[in-house]
């Protein structure tokens, strides 16, 4: 699966978000890219940009935010940061399913939920009106939901937590996407749940073969569903990988802090949870250097004026990549070029 | 007096009545719990299962509908009944949203002194000494007395309403879910913050959870609740390793470790459906609808918590001093 080309990239992404005084860059010079079958999760705390990074392509920022982009976002074919709103909109209809936290936000509270399924695959799936109708009742089905014929007829106020996120999950189902973006998808739920809806997902990607971008700042959530991680820190990647070398060999001193202040409960002998001190940047401020010397232990007095280049350490199809050279001189780990 | 316990509740229930007018959400349907003076004490389940009803009810700021409170031998609607500024300084309360309980217009400073005013703490000096005190206990810097709470960032905020809530020296802390708006590197400052003020303070400490990885490196003591009711109980880490009720090993199992290699070899429990409403527990045991181990006498009649195996309490039919179900 990791030979197969990108179906979604990100290149040299820049994000600046305009409110009435003030301006952020909430996404800095990011690129990446998923595969089919793959999932990608974006990590990072709150303001790191990650979700700004993943939505902003797709036109899906809050409106009232004023909004300048500059790279590149390709998928199907299409400069998603050039074409126009409809054709915008139509390729985020078919090509991407999105999932966010709150499934109010996706589902129409007025109208009962199969209805709504039915009208996406209709619309995006080319489905006929029975034909649509059927898909529906077997999203549902599918996505965990029980006794799916009753819940077709159902308005989302009838249905709990779980079962609305369920509905969601179907819902960008329906127009059968190549990409599924997931905005913190089990953040709002309980645990038992957040089970349920990461066998969903997982069993899904197995079924489909879709790629999955999973944005989201649980840690045990990445290890248990992604193939490949982004660390975000204050709009810029500080290292990526596969799951496996970023979260058991990680790196980047914010990538190790983070893993450290997550206490992990299946570890039997565990040294007690650290913290990072401080706290993150206020990106009002645009400074030249790495956006994490403030709370960094390695801090050199180079790092605060050039920006850290992000080198790669173990180079294969998903490289390890790290943006901190100061840690790599340290421990002597020697960079492909 | 060092032998009672520092909050003791007996037979509570607390039933919020159905709009219509017809049957009662139970959000506490029968519950007994002892905190010891000292304990830093978990209260975990999901939505619905009554522990933030139960913290709120414990100090007071939700009636309850039968039983009673009683805190370090004391009954709690009798002393807030007769001395209500009393039992403030015996018992504070830490809110999940900081933002949200305290005024939007009050500096840090003024927050942290309402309550030594009202409680008629020394002179202006005095007080303004005290705060001195509180900022050190939290860690914070002497620069953020004059902003207002929507200025300071999440962490910082929880900091204020914790230093808020010590002001007074109480004995007894209850907190609700005072983690879960926090980001994780921020989420390991306040853990940390709390064990150390416990240690230092020596409080009794009563944290309603939903992260059972913090509950399991913080909490002595951890009480597991389900629809109302307590499902099982007793010292936090035998408990964890060796969950008697069905439930809590379901609940467990549900928590995802950090590490990839763990998460690619475990076996996950996943629970079908939802919990049922907690206007209409199921009859019999209120987890059977969702138990993958139920027998018919689950359906039928309610268990009462009796001693399991890790030196705590369950209640399951299945589980007794010698025995456990493993699902």
């Amino acid at each position: 699966m990791s030979d197969a080309q990108p179906i979604y990239s990100i290149e040299d992404l820049v994000i600046d978000l305009y409110a009435t005084t003030v301006s952020v860059r909430a996404v800095d010079g990011v690129s990446f890219n998923v595969r089919p079958g793959e999932t990608v999760a974006v990590v990072g705390e709150s303001g790191s940009g990650k979700t700004v990074m993943t939505l902003g392509p797709l036109g899906l920022l809050p409106e009232g935010v004023t909004v300048d982009m500059k790279g590149s976002a390709r998928a199907d074919g299409s400069e998603l940061l050039s074409i126009g709103s409809r054709q915008l909109s139509d390729l985020r209809g078919r090509y991407f399913g999105v999932i966010f936290q709150d499934p109010m936000s996706a589902l129409n509270p007025m109208l009962k939920i199969g209805p709504q399924l039915a009208r996406q695959a209709r619309r995006f799936a080319g489905l006929s009106q029975e034909a649509a109708r059927k898909e529906a009742v077997s999203l549902l089905a599918r996505s965990g939901i029980p006794d799916p014929e009753d819940r077709y007829n159902r308005y989302p106020h009838e249905m709990s937590g779980g079962m609305l996120q369920r509905a969601m999950i179907a819902l960008a189902l329906a127009a059968r996407p190549r990409v599924l973006i997931a905005d913190e998808p089990t953040t709002a739920l309980d645990a038992t749940v957040q089970a349920q809806i990461l066998e969903l997902i997982r069993q899904i990607q197995r079924e489909d073969g879709i790629a999955v971008v999973l944005i989201t700042h649980d840690i045990g959530v990445v290890a248990s569903v992604a193939d490949r991680v982004i660390v975000l820190y204050a709009g810029q990647v500080a290292e990526e990988g596969t799951a496996m070398d970023v979260l058991t060999r990680p790196v980047h001193p914010y990538t190790r802090g983070l893993l450290a202040s997550v206490p992990d409960f299946r570890a039997d002998e565990r040294a007690a949870t650290r913290e990072i001190p401080g706290l993150p940047p206020n990106q009002i401020r645009l400074e030249p250097g790495c956006r994490f010397a403030e709370r960094c232990e390695l801090v050199e007095a180079g790092c605060r004026q050039h920006r850290p280049p992000l080198q790669t350490i173990s180079a294969s199809t998903s490289p390890h990549r790290v943006a901190c050279p100061v840690v790599l001189k340290r421990e002597g780990i020697a960079v492909h070029v | 007096m060092s032998d009672v316990a520092a909050i003791e509740v007996r037979g509570l229930k607390v039933h919020f009545p159905n709009r219509s007018g017809v049957g009662a959400v139970r959000a506490v349907d029968g519950i007994n719990l002892t905190v010891a003076r000292g304990a830093f004490h978990g209260i975990v389940g999901e939505s619905g299962c009554g522990k933030t009803t139960l913290a709120r009810t414990i100090v007071g700021l939700q009636k309850e509908s039968e039983g009673t409170v009683l805190i370090g031998g004391r009954d709690r609607a009798e002393w807030l009944k007769s001395d209500r500024k009393s039992f403030s300084r015996e018992v504070q309360f830490v809110f999940q949203d900081p933002l949200g309980s305290m005024s939007r217009r009050q500096s840090v400073y003024q927050t942290l002194e309402e309550p030594l005013q009202i409680h008629r703490f020394g002179s202006s000096v005095e007080r303004r000494r005290r705060i001195a005190e509180l900022l050190d206990l939290v860690a914070l810097p002497a620069t953020v007395l004059d902003r207002l709470p929507r200025s300071l960032s999440g962490g910082q905020r929880q900091r204020v309403s914790i230093a808020r809530a010590l002001a007074l020296k109480p004995s007894i802390l209850v907190c609700d879910e005072p983690l879960s708006a926090l980001d994780v590197s921020i989420r390991a400052q306040i853990v940390n913050l709390f064990t150390s003020l416990q240690k230092q303070l020596g409080l009794t400490i009563v944290i309603v959870a939903h992260d059972l990885a913090i509950v399991r490196e913080v909490c002595s003591d951890v009480t597991v609740m389900y629809l109302g009711r307590i499902s099982e109980a007793g010292l936090t880490r035998p408990l964890f390793r060796e969950p008697a009720h069905p439930y809590s090993q379901a609940l467990l199992s549900a928590v995802p470790s950090p590490d990839p290699r763990i998460e690619a070899g475990r076996r996950r429990i996943i629970l079908a459906g939802d919990p049922p409403s907690p206007s209409a527990p199921p009859p019999g045991c209120r987890f059977n609808t969702r138990c993958p181990v139920a027998i018919d006498v689950c359906r039928v009649e309610e268990p009462m918590l009796r001693s399991v195996p890790h030196g705590g309490v369950a209640a399951c039919h299945l589980a007794d001093s010698g025995r456990r179900p493993v699902i």
